[in-house]
């Protein structure tokens, strides 16, 4: 029996298609065109010159394209992180506290050394940062290894604890003494600042950086055992059991590994384009990550292009708010149809629509 | 050659949507908003906004102005504010205090655009700064407050821990004390600017503490209206929140930055703009009261309308000396005003306020 | 703590929880019938402005809160037709619509800002709501918490009780089983879906309609996140989402009376305590592996195909 509706039904391929892997997301750009078009249209705005702010202008200057990359580089960070462990099955869904603590702690070493113009400064944070996300998220992976506690549960709960940590310390003991006691640290030094790569955008070192550990995780995925050992452990727990493969040992590679990608993401945030600590460090990076993991289709190079095409629909709403007057409600809508047409091409990948009625799957 | 091909499809773009508006001869100055919140939110930026929209029917079509809100005051705020600046824009508002380093660093690499940042206190050549003396108008709250408690507890409902609102605090509770030494301020943080549900939550335990008046540093009606189902009184905040509790609110601090704005806007079309600070209270009207609940008594209201009056001439200020901090230290003797700057800065509450602050 | 105070938190906390409550109980729906709806936050969001909005224009609450669950339906129905008909990934269109729903009710609710709304009043039963303690906790409350109660304990007894949640229960566990039995495994996870939409819509409505009656933008706040936990935190089980969501409010209100007595503790650390908690008693509820995967649906986020 094959799902049937009156006239169309969906009949799985034997091979995912190649043509549509790369065809679907372009068939999700039209049906954007054209029913962003219309949502322009009923809002009274001229339609072209509406998708033309949200999808070209943001790119028709060089800032523009440093920008992107600025908004795209974390994205892409945590997301291929997370892409690991949703692979092997492990639900880190609290990135954006690991983010946060990675600033915490990484910023916390660059507060230490605000005087030091030494080369190791910058180093010493990013490894520092690294190692806070993973601190953070090796809490839910010691809860869910030792105590059985589902792990979403944990990472989500702790993302709020924090921010709140971080919260308190702006507030409180890291205070900036010299800044009328607003709730902002020091402005970190030039030896634990990030530096610009290109000059006049703020393409900075970081997201350079990011890209070479998203490579980095690349290999580890394709290449190593133990992303062998995870890839087995998300598809078949059993057959890794039989093949005795530590379930223990992947959620904890999982956490650690997303953990240590959000803590860099949130130094690398931090060093780079805010220069110090303050309340608010990310625009929910961590969350936004999960949907650009599955975008990618948990695969690092489609996380590499479903960040840089969420990080444009972010900028392209700031255009059109300051350009035609949209207000961000609609972008949010708009963003949100975007989502629904590349996920609802997907399917195309994986199976054919057939129209009318189809016979039973027994006589194809 | 990607790019250019992308410029031209960006160009053509542009000139079909600038066909239709049609260019005009003398260019109407644009002017830029950047908010920390939703316009939706009802309090901060909501209050902004109106200001946005008063410049928009005070210059008619001289004036073009456009904002972007929800933006962080992470690494997205430098990019908003630089968009604005690069877009032939000629005056920027950047309306939160997170909004001030992007400013700054922004208006050094257009000096020939004027930017206008709210609550901050860095400036430069065209970089000017403004906020409004709220504690001005907490002062006189807190003498109605103190007028009207019976329970002698007042709640107070706070967002963070930051000078301004913790002047804010301590302006009330001096206000208080001024008329009912007895009465004692209770503070709950929410952490948080806007969160009904949570407000709803502090205001109900202030209450089940003993609090018979409200006083709120946050910007939603949620505690006006818990003081409206729990039949005592309440102060609103940002706008007047009297539909929200008719009987409960007896006044409300009112941002009011309208008047400022419509200045600023005429001072950059008259070229006279400089880049000063500007801290106004009652007198300059950026701090209004809304109007008084009419079951206040007639005394409370002719002493609170006194007690505006001598801020308002200078006669009276809220943090004049003898003041003290929770330990009893004197920190401005008899005859003196704590310096603007002190205010600006505040990170300790006065004599009779109770809790701590985060150190 | 005197009894009177201890009444209002009580009182304060079961209001708390209901919201959190409602929601998290039509996502366990969802999710025993093996489909992971990270959209809560926005079907939350949908059905807090369409109760507002109607509820306005009506002047009858009720008609508020059916188009509240109505709207949550709504977005459920895309989620629906995305994740069970074209078979999109479940989560990623989870997160997707809470963005579109965040949007969609900011738009739709612009002209609400600032527009006042009477309560639905509580039920004020003379005598048995004065008792001390008892009353404010149990009577008293507004209707809406006494309806969370039955629905728990009507999808408590539909899940573990009846024939059609055994079939619910057995499309999550196992879908290729309930398929071959014979049983249309997508349309009783649309139903599952959908129920889960309304659930969430009616957590809106209570927001927007009872605890703080007025529309502005966002104003769940993350409240859908935390019922998604909760249902993690039950384990699948609904009388312990009530549990779930009674602690987590329960804490919330008793941290903010500490505050009030003016403790020498920041107020940070003291709002962490609501996420400590439930981190604490999941950890305690769940060292029992064994009952844990019993409960936990194993098709869960799975997308099923028939021929595959």
């Amino acid at each position: 029996m094959s799902r049937s509706s009156r006239f169309i039904t969906l009949e799985a391929r034997p091979e995912p298609s190649a043509l549509w892997v790369w065809a679907a997301p372009l068939l999700a750009v039209g049906l954007t065109l054209i029913a962003g078009g219309l949502l322009f249209a009923a809002l009274g705005k001229d339609p072209v010159a509406a998708l033309a702010g949200f999808f070209l202008k943001p790119l028709s200057s060089l800032y523009g394209l440093g920008e992107l990359g600025v908004k795209a580089a974390p994205l892409a960070l945590i997301a291929a992180g997370l892409a690991v462990g949703f692979r092997g099955g492990v639900w880190n869904i609290g990135a954006e506290g690991q983010l946060t603590m990675g600033a915490v702690v990484g910023g916390g070493v660059g507060l230490a050394f605000l005087e030091s113009t030494g080369p190791l400064v910058l180093p010493a944070m990013m490894l520092c940062g690294a190692l806070g996300g993973m601190a953070w998220a090796a809490i839910p992976a010691l809860l869910r290894t030792r105590f059985n506690a589902n792990e979403i549960l944990t990472s989500l709960m702790l993302t709020y604890v924090a921010q709140l940590l971080l919260s308190w310390l702006v507030h409180g003991p890291w205070r900036s003494p010299s800044g009328f006691n607003f709730p902002e640290t020091e402005m970190f030094g030039p030896a634990a600042t990030l530096p610009v790569l290109i000059e006049g955008t703020r393409l900075h070192l970081g997201v350079v950086l990011a890209l070479v550990v998203v490579g980095a995780i690349w290999v580890l995925l394709g290449r190593s055992f133990i992303g062998f050992q995870i890839k087995v452990m998300g598809l078949a727990p059993r057959a890794g059991a039989y093949a005795g493969f530590s379930q223990r040992r992947v959620i904890w590679m999982a956490m650690l590994l997303s953990g240590g990608a959000a803590g860099l993401a949130g130094l690398f945030e931090v060093a780079g384009p805010i220069g110090q600590l303050q309340p608010a460090i990310s625009p929910g990076y961590g969350f936004t990550a999960i949907i650009v993991a599955f975008l990618g289709r948990l695969h690092p190079l489609g996380i590499v292009f479903a960040a840089c095409f969420m990080a444009l629909t972010y900028l392209g709403g700031e255009t059109v708010q300051m350009d035609m007057g949209l207000p961000l409600a609609v972008t949010g809508v708009f963003q949100g149809m975007i989502l629904f047409f590349l996920l609802a091409a997907d399917v195309l990948i994986r199976y054919r629509i057939r129209l009318g009625r189809a016979a039973s799957a027994k006589a194809l | 050659m990607r790019t250019s091909i992308i410029r031209m499809l960006v160009g053509a773009a542009l000139a079909a949507g600038l066909a239709t508006g049609g260019a005009q001869a003398d260019e109407p100055t644009k002017v830029g908003f950047i908010y920390v919140g939703p316009v939706g939110d009802f309090g901060w930026s909501h209050q902004h906004d109106q200001g946005r929209q008063a410049l928009e029917k005070a210059f008619g079509d001289k004036v073009k102005t456009s904002f972007v809100e929800s933006v962080q005051e992470g690494a997205d705020a430098e990019r908003v504010v630089r968009q604005f600046a690069a877009g032939g824009y000629d005056l920027v508002f950047t309306t939160s205090f997170g909004f001030m380093n992007p400013t700054l660093k922004v208006a050094q690499q257009f000096p020939k655009v004027k930017f206008e940042h709210a609550t901050g206190y860095k400036r430069s050549a065209n970089v000017a700064t403004y906020a409004a003396r709220f504690y001005e108008g907490r002062y006189v709250i807190g003498v109605i407050a103190g007028l009207t408690t019976k329970s002698k507890v007042v709640g107070y409902v706070a967002s963070f821990p930051i000078p301004e609102v913790v002047s804010g605090i301590n302006a009330f509770a001096r206000g208080l004390h001024s008329v009912n030494p007895e009465a004692q301020v209770k503070v709950i943080w929410v952490n948080s600017w806007y969160d009904p549900g949570k407000e709803r939550e502090a205001a109900e335990t202030l209450i089940a503490q003993g609090a018979d008046v409200l006083s709120q540093h946050t910007d939603s009606p949620a505690p006006v209206q818990v003081a409206e189902e729990k039949g005592i009184f309440a102060f609103g905040q940002a706008s007047d929140m009297s539909r929200f509790g008719p009987h409960a609110q007896l006044t409300a601090i009112v941002d009011n930055w309208n008047e400022y704005y419509i200045d600023r806007v005429k001072a950059v079309m008259d070229g006279t703009w400089k880049a000063e600070d500007t801290w106004g209270g009652l007198a300059a009207g950026m701090v209004h009261l809304a109007p008084y609940n009419a079951a206040l008594p007639a005394d409370v209201v002719e002493k609170a309308e006194a007690v505006r009056k001598a801020i308002v001439d200078g006669s009276l200020h809220p943090f004049a000396g003898p003041l003290k901090n929770q330990a009893g230290q004197e920190i401005v003797p008899a005859g003196q005003v704590l310096a603007d700057d002190k205010i600006l800065s505040m990170d300790w509450y006065i004599e009779g306020v109770q809790g701590q602050l985060p150190k | 703590m005197d009894v009177e105070t201890l009444g209002a938190i009580g009182g304060a906390m079961s209001r708390a929880a209901t919201p959190l409550a409602l929601a998290a109980v039509g996502e366990l729906v969802t999710e025993k019938a093996g489909v992971l709806n990270l959209g809560v936050e926005g079907m939350m969001l949908a059905g807090a402005v369409a109760a507002f909005a109607v509820t306005v224009a009506t002047g009858n609450p009720l008609l508020g809160i059916l188009a509240a669950m109505a709207a949550g339906m709504l977005l459920a129905l895309l989620f629906g037709v995305l994740t069970l008909s074209l078979m999109a990934n479940q989560v990623a269109t989870g997160l997707a619509l809470t963005i579109f729903g965040i949007g969609l009710s900011a738009f739709v609710g612009r002209d609400f800002v600032g527009t006042p709304l009477t309560a639905l009043a509580p039920i004020h039963l003379p005598v048995l709501s004065d008792i001390p303690l008892i009353g404010p906790l149990i009577f008293g409350q507004d209707p809406l918490v006494y309806v969370t109660f039955v629905l728990v304990g009507g999808v408590s007894w539909f899940l573990m009780r009846s024939r059609a949640g055994l079939i619910v229960r057995a499309v999550g566990e196992n879908h290729d089983a309930a398929h071959a039995l014979g049983y249309d495994v997508i349309a009783i996870r649309y139903r599952a879906v959908l129920f889960g939409g309304a659930m969430g819509g009616l957590a809106g409505a209570y927001l927007s309609l009872v605890y703080t009656p007025m529309w502005v933008e966002n104003m769940t706040a993350g409240r859908g996140w935390i019922a998604l936990a909760l249902v993690v935190f039950a384990t699948w089980k609904p009388w312990r989402v009530l549990v779930g969501a009674y602690l987590f409010g329960g804490v919330t209100i008793v941290q903010l009376h500490i505050q009030g007595m003016g403790g020498a503790i920041p107020s940070q650390l003291l709002s962490m305590l609501p996420y400590l908690a439930t981190i604490g008693v999941l950890v305690l509820i769940s060292r029992d592996a064994l009952r844990i995967r019993l409960n936990a649906p194993a098709c869960i986020g799975k997308v099923f195909h028939p021929e595959s």
